[in-house]
């Protein structure tokens, strides 16, 4: 009997496995951010609209704000867009835009033709500053406290859900907190 | 009127060479061949996080041509393949290793092939001596 029922059993454990390997295979491109938890890493960059003022962290520190990586050759990003504006509407949190390997003049004229859903703009030019946050994707955001850790890494372009169900609660974690 | 033709030609067909040039503006200098060796050792371990199942040696990406550009400073700089690989696990995780730590949540991964390797070598062994016990039990009986 037992002989019998072990190919079947088996079978039955590869169908598990197949399973869960396929339900991991939506979610295998979303790597984990190591940065959760730990301080934003350090930068110092020019306003995408005022270049001659450098703002570092520490600038940016004492209020929860959403850092969105973006570009005008990331075609995700005019999908997030929309959502982005919405966001910026509820007025919540500040929203900081790191336009990252890009010209300025380009970021500018997306900006114009899109409208411009950020409180505040940093270039990145060279995207070391990318790099330094584990960005490997665009658009990629990240909400960080007002202590100034990161808290949430969303990559690609955030949703309404994800606004609904994951930025807006942990924003209002952060102002009960203090 | 073909000297003509032949220059269109040729205009029209070095244009996807011109363009994969640019791409890498400024190729890689090494000091030795001993260091560039360890170089491309380094950047095939790695992996190229935007395609995934590429290493930073050969992926076109240009997330992967910064980062070929940042391990070549810091091997400049004089860091080792311990303290690059370690920078970029701060940023991407372990992920960004093609050859994971042994750790808790890699020991699957690790001892599973050897395990069934085990599994299998077992059940050969029991069912090739079952059958022997069986057959040398026949034998006597066979005799008679």
């Amino acid at each position: 009997m037992w002989s019998r029922l072990l190919p079947l059993s088996l079978f039955v454990l590869l169908g598990i496995l197949l399973a869960v390997g396929l339900k991991l295979s939506d979610t295998k491109s979303n790597i984990p951010s190591p940065l959760i938890g730990k301080p934003v890493p350090d930068f110092e960059l020019p306003m995408l609209f005022q270049p001659d003022t450098e703002l570092t962290q520490k600038d940016l520190q004492g209020q929860p704000y959403l850092a969105n990586f973006w570009a005008s050759w990331c075609v995700t990003c005019v999908v997030e867009h929309p959502i982005l504006t919405e966001l910026a509407e509820m007025n919540r949190l500040k929203i900081v835009g790191f336009n990252f390997r890009d010209e300025p003049a380009d970021a500018m004229r997306w900006l114009e033709t899109h409208g411009n859903p950020y409180d505040l703009h940093l270039t990145d030019h060279d995207g070391r500053t990318s790099i330094n946050f584990g960005v490997y994707a665009a658009p990629e955001s990240f909400l960080v406290n007002p202590e100034g850790e990161v808290v949430y890494k969303q990559i690609g372009a955030l949703t309404s859900e994800v606004i609904e169900n994951d930025i807006l609660p942990m924003v209002a974690a952060m102002e009960g907190t203090r | 009127m073909k000297p003509t033709v032949m220059a269109v030609l040729l205009v029209l067909f070095s244009a996807p060479g011109v363009a994969q040039l640019q791409t890498d503006q400024e190729p890689l200098v090494f000091s030795s061949a001993a260091e560039e060796q360890r170089f491309n050792q380094l950047t095939e371990e790695l992996r190229c996080l935007v395609c995934q199942n590429q290493n930073l040696a050969d992926s076109d990406a240009p997330l992967a041509h910064d980062l070929r550009h940042e391990i070549h400073d810091m091997m400049q700089a004089g860091q080792s393949n311990e303290e690059i690989k370690q920078f970029l696990m701060q940023r991407y995780g372990d992920f960004v290793l093609y050859r994971p730590p042994v750790q808790g949540n890699t020991l699957i991964l690790w001892f599973a092939p050897a395990a069934l390797l085990l599994i299998g070598a077992a059940t050969v062994y029991f069912s090739v001596t079952r059958r022997k016990r069986l057959l040398a039990g026949q034998e006597p009986g066979d005799g008679d």
